[in-house]
């Protein structure tokens, strides 16, 4: 990945100690993931050594530091999705796709993240695939719900 | 003071909504908040779009927020010019090109499959449909803080200013900062964030510190799973939160705001940036706003997911730059928060209800609630319950009228409740009588917290729902202070281990005395409440605690490792369909015949169980169940 990617998210920036997360933020949005040339790149940009700046990212579960898969499969584990069965959605999702939560499938084509919450708490439990949200799911259905998407 | 631009802003808005309202055009309300969008309300707009186009129909679509019955979206509202607005529930895209199509060509419109209307009783055209706010779920509701969502489009500023917008932020101009917390003391509001700290107090510390650059944060990173007030309000009536922002920075002395939003609630920053550019444009953001010589600034700051950065130190932190870790206080952020500066940390709720004490008075506000508990809290009821959504009550409401009477109660027998989210307390029935207020619930050894509801029936394992709490907070501790670091971790590993089967007598004692320790000793609100999910059910549940560690049973069928898997042969009709979902071959036998399930190779996966009760003959040849063992016989 080429350092002028970063270039125009940091563009926008003062270069203030304030800026990281947003610049993370940024940089996670237009590449999918923090890569440890982004790292070096913001470090150079803030004057921040490059171990601070990981601290900071990895303390945040928003960041992570592999590419995503072609599609991301999202399990909500809020506290009414886990009392409708979430947990079991994540097992079976684990079983299937031969990865454990905050892991990308070795043919990219799916990943898999458990999330808080996606506030949809009356339709649990949820799954969201990208940006379709599947409610009152259950294990039978996910697993035709996955062979929608390549 | 020259008020006259804002009356200018107030009566062009006034003509536009009144246009809107009692114009010849037909209005079409789809309530597209986040959860009407779960429930599939973009497609019904789009289907609702497509038909006005292809069949060259006139209405005005509105999208509307959450107006709260999450189990009746998605919600599609008609109003035909000089009749009640009509409201439709569950709604299909199908369903949505019927009705519109029907209600805007036919002499007699479907208004009997409506759920509700908006009218007045009595009204010939409404025929028996009840008033929509006459619902079960809505008639104990009061709606101060969200009474403008699901009734005005969020994204128009002339809504809100037509709805007394902007009104109490012009009262409190008149006022003068003094009075103002002179008013928010006299309301008797607390902080709706959870501790319930008197939020006058807060602000009297802040605007009596000599510094003068002060900073006022809105606390929007609404991180409990399962609770979802706050994201609805910002969806829902933006404007609200961004006025009450105003009239607590005026008081305080405070000419830049933060609102920090968790970077989950995309919709909310969305409309909240495009508040933004609205008041700008009215001139009630900038310098000297609406000429009351009161400058102030809003810049949005999104969270990146952490749980703890909803304590106020750990917040400022992270607002910083930096891992949002909290420190110890005093110095408590109103003498000395963000950049070493004063700063007022508000709850979204807090801030939304201020609008409307300076808009109605005090007087008005202390009509709702009880003595010491003043006003109204926003609940998210989940759970199983049979009307979950997002609901409005004074407070001193009993658990019970929130449960049964607005919740519409559980399917099966009522079990537990637990209030504030993973730092609160599950209460069993004894307290479903009991008034919810700040002092009642700390009393039981819960919390009011920032509002989750999360009601659970006999399905629901107590020792499994505290691992998850547990589990939840463990995960979401920061790591500065030991015990909850490592208290935390104990906790979750020794009910892991009850819920695996091995669990011993003295473990109970030893959850006890550890989740004490970790209340007593932890550095912020998050290590000191995260036991509270363990103490409560402990106390209020300890029988099913004692059968999972004497009897490894699990009551409620939800301990994993307690469960087997069983076909039962009077009712399998032989018909495969869970042989062919079985993962790992653990259930056999030929078409038509009974089949085998080896216990051995079973993973408990739920698979045979689902397809056999939705998409086979028999329907529920496979049973789950716990059974009693003696403590010395170790779980399969």
């Amino acid at each position: 990945m080429s350092s002028g990617e970063y270039g125009v998210v940091l563009a926008s920036f003062r270069g203030e100690a304030g800026d990281l997360i947003p610049i993370l933020q940024g940089i996670q949005g237009r590449s999918g993931f923090i890569s440890e040339d982004a790292i070096r790149q913001v470090s150079r940009f803030l004057k921040i050594s490059e171990n601070e700046i990981f601290g900071v990212a990895s303390f945040y579960a928003q960041f992570r530091f592999t590419p995503p898969g072609r599609n991301s499969v999202r399990v909500c584990l809020g506290t009414a999705c886990h009392v409708r069965g979430g947990q079991i959605l994540i097992y079976a999702l684990e079983r299937e796709l031969g990865i454990v939560p905050g892991q990308t499938t070795e043919d990219m084509r799916f990943d898999l993240q458990r999330v808080a919450c996606l506030g949809c708490c009356a339709l649990a439990p949820v799954v969201a695939v990208n940006n379709d949200i599947y409610s009152r799911m259950n294990v039978i259905r996910l697993k035709e719900t996955l062979n929608e998407y390549e | 003071m020259n008020m006259n631009s804002f009356q200018r802003l107030r009566l062009a808005a006034l003509e536009q909504w009144d246009s809107l309202q009692n114009g010849v055009i037909p209005m079409i309300y789809v309530g597209t908040a986040s959860c009407g969008r779960a429930a599939g309300a973009t497609a019904v707009l789009d289907a609702i779009e497509k038909v006005l186009l292809e069949k060259q129909l006139n209405a005005n679509v509105v999208q509307v927020g959450c107006i709260g019955p999450c189990y009746l979206e998605p919600l599609v509202d008609i109003r035909l010019p000089g009749r009640p607005r009509m409201s439709h529930a569950n709604v299909t895209p199908e369903r949505a090109r019927f009705l519109v199509q029907s209600y805007l060509t036919d002499e007699k419109p479907p208004v009997r499959i409506a759920v509700g209307h908006y009218g007045e009783d009595g009204d010939a055209f409404t025929e028996k449909v009840p008033r929509f706010f006459d619902l079960p779920m809505l008639k104990s509701q009061v709606r101060v803080v969200l009474r403008n969502c699901g009734h005005i489009d969020p994204e128009e500023i002339n809504h809100y200013l037509a709805n007394d917008g902007y009104l109490g932020l012009m009262n409190a101009f008149v006022m003068g900062p003094e009075k103002v917390i002179e008013e928010v003391k006299e309301a008797g509001l607390r902080g709706r964030g959870g501790a319930g700290f008197p939020t006058y107090k807060k602000w009297e510390v802040c605007r009596n510190t000599a510094a003068t650059t002060k900073y006022l944060i809105c606390n929007a990173d609404e991180g409990d799973p399962g609770a979802f007030m706050n994201r609805s309000l910002l969806e829902g009536d933006p404007h609200a939160v961004l006025e009450g922002m105003l009239i607590g920075a005026y008081a305080i002395g405070a000419s830049h705001g933060y609102i920090y939003i968790r970077a989950e609630y995309p919709l909310a920053i969305v409309h909240l940036r495009k508040a933004l550019a609205q008041m700008r444009a009215c001139g009630l953001l900038g310098e000297n706003i609406q000429n009351s010589g009161f400058d102030f600034e809003i810049t949005i700051k999104e969270g990146a997911g952490a749980f703890v950065c909803g304590e106020e130190t750990a917040l400022i932190s992270s607002i910083e730059g930096k891992r949002g870790m909290p420190r110890s206080r005093p110095p408590f952020p109103a003498i000395a928060g963000l950049h070493g500066k004063p700063t007022i940390i508000n709850n979204v709720e807090t801030l939304g209800t201020l609008p409307n004490i300076l808009r109605n008075g005090s007087a008005w506000y202390r009509q709702f609630g009880v003595q010491g508990n003043y006003g109204t809290k926003t609940f998210s009821l989940v759970g199983k319950v049979r009307r979950p959504g997002l609901i409005e009550v004074p407070l001193g409401t009993t658990l019970r009228k929130i449960i049964f009477d607005i919740g519409g109660g559980t399917t099966k027998k009522f079990k537990a409740v637990q209030t504030g989210g993973p730092s609160g307390g599950c209460l069993s029935e004894e307290f479903l009588d009991m008034a919810v207020d700040y002092e009642s619930l700390g009393a039981a050894g819960s919390i009011m917290g920032s509002g989750g509801l999360i009601v659970m029936d006999e399905d629901t394992c107590v020792v499994d729902l505290a691992r998850y709490f547990l589990d939840f907070t463990q995960k979401e501790s920061c790591g500065k202070c030991s015990p909850c670091r490592v208290g935390s971790r104990h906790l979750v590993e020794l009910l892991e281990k009850i819920i695996a089967g091995f669990g011993e007598t003295e473990d109970l004692a030893k959850l006890q005395n550890l989740g004490e320790t970790v209340k007593r000793g932890a550095l912020c609100g998050l290590g000191q409440t995260a036991p509270n999910p363990v103490l409560t059910t402990l106390r209020y549940f300890r029988p099913e605690f004692l059968s999972h560690v004497a009897d490894k049973f699990c009551p409620a069928t939800v301990c994993r490792p307690l469960l087997e898997y069983r076909v039962v042969p009077e009712k399998c009709t032989g018909c495969q369909r869970c042989v062919s979902v079985c993962p790992t071959g653990a259930i056999t036998g030929p078409r038509a015949d009974v089949h085998n399930l080896d216990a051995s190779k079973c993973i408990k996966c739920r698979a045979c169980y689902e397809i056999c009760r939705f998409d086979a003959i028999a329907g529920d040849a496979i049973v789950i169940r716990s059974k009693r063992r003696a403590s010395d016989e170790q779980p399969a």
